[in-house]
Order: structure tokens, then C-alpha cells, then sequence
């Protein structure tokens, strides 16, 4: 599934948001193809690290390279680059005031100047896919959180991304609800789209990684390969943060 | 009551909903925009610049704080070099204006802040661009709140049309300082207020309403 092709470049990325480093010297590469899941305790900087990816948040020093080209931090840059980048939230954040299929045409129509016909065709696809085709006309208020959070994905996904980051897309669902929207990202994940999730989930970590990264105040104290890490990990830290996991019986 | 009463009662109305509307109406195209650029130049805003808010900002709460009869006669020269006279209904448009805008953009600036987050970043993830965001975003999802800005706006905006009247403003508080109180003829007066107090009913009844049928957000 991996390839050599390099996607995005984070070197040395350096965060502050004026009292203590959230983000120290994090640097890796992200592959083509590739599902790197990014795991580690709240606040840890994790979810400081995606939107960092996006331009959500500024970064003090370090560098971003998207394809091969370095963003400078410029408005116009970010602008370029984050239609590339699409991203899902923990709080889905749809529209309220517009429909489901409203929701998904606006980035295509707007942003990227498709036509009408166009996005609304591709939406209807993509919205077939996850099962919400029969919601397309309905407002987000009458969906669940797992059918919200589904729409979310087809919003991003319109977009044609490269790249798509997850921010604990499943950290605000009810329990039954987290399995729906899993399974679209495996779906995803198997069509070879390539992702950084951010998620608790270790189970579906192990599941859908081809590389995991284990953040911890900051730096990043582990990177392997989801075997290794789950099965031995090498630093006391992520020991002890995997063992928070563990139920022993008895 | 005889018809030339009724006449200029009607009269009354008339010009007071025309100084109303009228206002409101131009007080919107110069605090819209005020109001919005209050709202993305904030610091949590998505475009912050310090300087152009806090300019802003001084010459919002300035224009806010003086009470309107003292604007009323601070103006009277630009109402005479913009409409020709200080008196009558089309003259009073003018201080009005001036008093509306300020209050709108404020309005507007707290519809707009209520707008989530969450959603304004969601669009911004997508490579909206700043225009997108205020058209498709911000204005799109504070409409309801809005409209409730607009309710309020004319509502206030009808009470200083009546303050005007004593300064000769024309409309029903003209009415009401001529006739009610410099020649006591205080049944007048109260026909005037009933009139005002339902003009701002029905004013808010279709506000309310209107924006009720907008709002999505409840079921």
C-alpha cells in the first residue's frame, strides 16, 4: 500500500501558544498511501499537530511541505494547499442552516468553482456510499451524531483531498454510533486515500495503521509500525499510556 | 374625531414609517459592512487586525454615546448641506442615520459572533476564502439572528423618529409634541402613542415571524 512518494514533510515544527512548547521539534513524513495514526494522552499536542497541518493554527518555527512545495504561511498558500487537505472534526461541524446535500456542494461550488450538476452529482455518489443518500434534503439537527459525522467525511471528500485528517472524529459519538463512521474510514483507508488520524480508538488504530506515531508532551516518542508498538512497545511512556487500556480480570 | 384630524394622523404615520424604513434601510448599508468588519478584525476573528478594530470600535462607542436629541442638533448643518433644510420628515433621516448605523453594527457584530467556531473553521479547513466565509458562512448562519437585530433596530429606530418631533422632525412624535403638549390636548396625544405602540407590534410580529420560518437549527 506504501509507497515512496512523499506527501507532506513536517520538519522541526515548533508550537508555543505562550506558555510552555505544545509542539517540540516534531518532524516525520507522510507517504503516499499511507494511514499514520497519531495516538498519545489528552494533551499530549496531537490534536495541535493536525491543525497545524491545516493552517488552523500558526506554528512558530519548522517547516510544512505539502508535494514536494514548502508552505510559507501566507494566506494564498494555505488557501492552495488546504483544499488538498481535508479535514474532519470531533464536533462535525455541518451547517446547521443548510442541508445535508447543501453542506457538501458548497466547498465544490465556492471553493473550487464546479458546476452545480457536477457537485451535486458527485455528492449524491459519495453520499450513497456511506448510506445517507435518503437525508440528502434533510438539516443536520435531525441526523444522529454518527450520520453527522459521516456527512462531515463527504465533505472532505468532494473535495478530492490528498490528504485527509481525522481529529477524534469519534471521541463526541454515542458508543453504537462510533462503528459507522470507523467503517467508512476503513472503507477509505482500503481505496488507498491517505490519512492522519488522531484517535483513542485503539482498536481501530491497530486495525487500520500502516504506521503509528506516539506523541507525548509534545515530541514524538515513538514511531513503528502498529505491531511493534502495540505488542512491544520500546519507551516506559507509551508502556504505561498503553497499559491505561488494559481491564485485567480479577 | 373630525377628518382633517384623521388626515394628518395618517399624515403622521405615514412620514413616520417613511423616516423609519428609510432609515433603517441606510443605516443598514453603512453598519452592515461596519458590523462585519468589527466581527472578522477581532482578535478570535478571521482576519484580526488591532488597529482597524480599536479605530472602529472608539468611533462606534463615540457615535453610541451621544444621546440622540444632542445628534439631532450637532448635525443640523450637514442635514442642511445634504437635504436642504433641518425640518421635516426627510431631514430627520439624516441624524437618524447617523444614530442607526453605529447601533446596527454592533448588532450585527453580536449576530455574527454567535455564528459557532467550530463551523468557521470547518469552511476555512475547505480553503474558503475570507468572502466566502462572511457571504456563505457568517451571514448565512447568523440570518435568523439578524433579522431578530432588524426587529430591534426599528423599533428603536421608530422611538427616535418620535424624539425627533421635538425639533420639528415631522411624523407622529411631531404630532404628539404639538398638539399633546404645547396645546394640551392630551387625546391626541394618547391616539398618537397607541399608534406607535402598534406599529412597533406589528413591526416585531413580522420580524419574529419571519425568522422563525428561517431558523433550522430547532425542530
Amino acid at each position: 500500500m506504501k509507497n515512496e512518494e512523499t506527501l507532506l514533510e513536517i520538519r522541526h515544527l515548533h508550537k508555543d501558544y505562550g506558555n510552555g512548547a505544545v509542539l517540540k521539534d516534531v518532524s516525520f513524513d507522510v507517504h503516499k498511501g499511507e494511514v499514520l495514526v497519531v495516538i498519545g494522552s489528552s494533551g499530549c499536542g496531537k490534536s495541535t499537530l493536525l491543525r497545524c497541518l491545516n493552517g488552523l493554527e500558526s506554528i512558530q518555527t519548522g517547516t510544512i511541505s505539502f508535494c514536494g512545495k514548502t508552505i510559507d504561511g501566507s494566506k494564498k498558500d494555505w488557501f492552495q494547499a488546504r483544499q488538498k487537505i481535508g479535514m474532519v472534526f470531533q464536533s462535525y461541524d455541518l451547517f446547521p442552516h443548510k442541508t445535508v446535500l447543501e453542506n457538501v456542494i458548497l466547498a465544490p461550488l465556492k471553493v473550487q468553482k464546479r458546476s452545480r450538476a457536477e457537485a451535486v452529482e458527485e455528492a449524491e455518489i459519495l453520499l450513497k456510499r456511506v448510506g445517507l443518500y435518503d437525508k440528502k434534503d434533510v438539516y443536520p439537527r435531525q441526523l444522529s451524531g454518527g450520520q453527522k459525522q459521516r456527512v462531515a467525511i463527504v465533505r472532505a471528500l468532494i473535495m478530492h483531498p490528498e490528504v485527509m485528517l481525522f481529529d477524534e472524529v469519534t471521541a463526541a459519538l454515542d458508543p453504537e454510533m462510533v462503528r459507522e463512521v470507523l467503517d467508512v474510514m476503513l472503507e477509505l483507508a482500503k481505496k488507498g486515500l491517505t490519512m492522519i488520524i488522531v484517535t483513542h480508538e485503539m482498536q481501530f488504530a491497530k486495525a487500520v495503521a500502516d504506521r503509528v506515531i506516539f506523541l507525548d508532551n509534545g515530541e514524538i516518542a515513538e514511531e513503528d509500525t502498529p505491531e511493534n508498538f502495540f505488542n512491544c512497545p520500546k519507551t516506559e511512556r507509551a508502556k504505561s499510556f498503553l497499559n491505561t487500556f488494559v481491564f485485567e480480570e480479577g | 374625531m373630525d377628518s382633517t384630524l384623521v388626515t394628518m394622523l395618517l399624515e403622521g404615520t405615514k412620514d413616520t414609517l417613511y423616516m423609519t424604513l428609510v432609515s433603517t434601510l441606510f443605516g443598514y448599508v453603512l453598519g452592515l459592512p461596519l458590523g462585519i468588519i468589527l466581527t472578522i478584525t477581532d482578535k478570535d476573528g478571521i482576519t484580526p487586525n488591532a488597529g482597524i478594530y480599536k479605530i472602529l470600535d472608539v468611533l462606534v462607542n463615540l457615535l453610541r454615546s451621544i444621546p440622540f436629541l444632542i445628534l439631532l442638533i450637532l448635525v443640523i448643518p450637514l442635514t442642511r448641506f445634504l437635504v436642504g433644510k433641518s425640518y421635516g420628515s426627510t431631514a430627520t433621516i439624516v441624524p437618524l442615520v447617523i444614530a442607526a448605523a453605529p447601533f446596527i453594527a454592533r448588532m450585527v457584530e453580536s449576530s455574527l459572533k454567535e455564528v459557532d467556531k467550530g463551523v468557521i473553521e470547518a469552511a476555512t479547513s475547505m480553503g474558503a476564502s475570507t468572502w466566502t466565509i462572511i457571504t456563505k458562512v457568517l451571514l448565512a448562519e447568523a440570518k435568523t439572528s439578524l433579522l431578530v437585530g432588524v426587529t430591534i433596530v426599528l423599533g428603536t429606530i421608530l422611538g427616535y423618529s418620535a424624539m425627533a418631533g421635538a425639533v420639528g422632525g415631522g411624523g407622529l412624535g411631531d404630532i404628539a409634541i404639538r398638539y399633546g403638549y404645547y396645546r394640551y390636548q392630551t387625546d391626541i396625544m394618547i391616539v398618537t402613542i397607541v399608534i406607535l405602540v402598534i406599529l412597533v407590534q406589528i413591526l416585531q410580529g413580522i420580524g419574529m415571524m419571519i425568522s422563525k420560518k428561517l431558523d433550522h437549527r430547532r425542530v
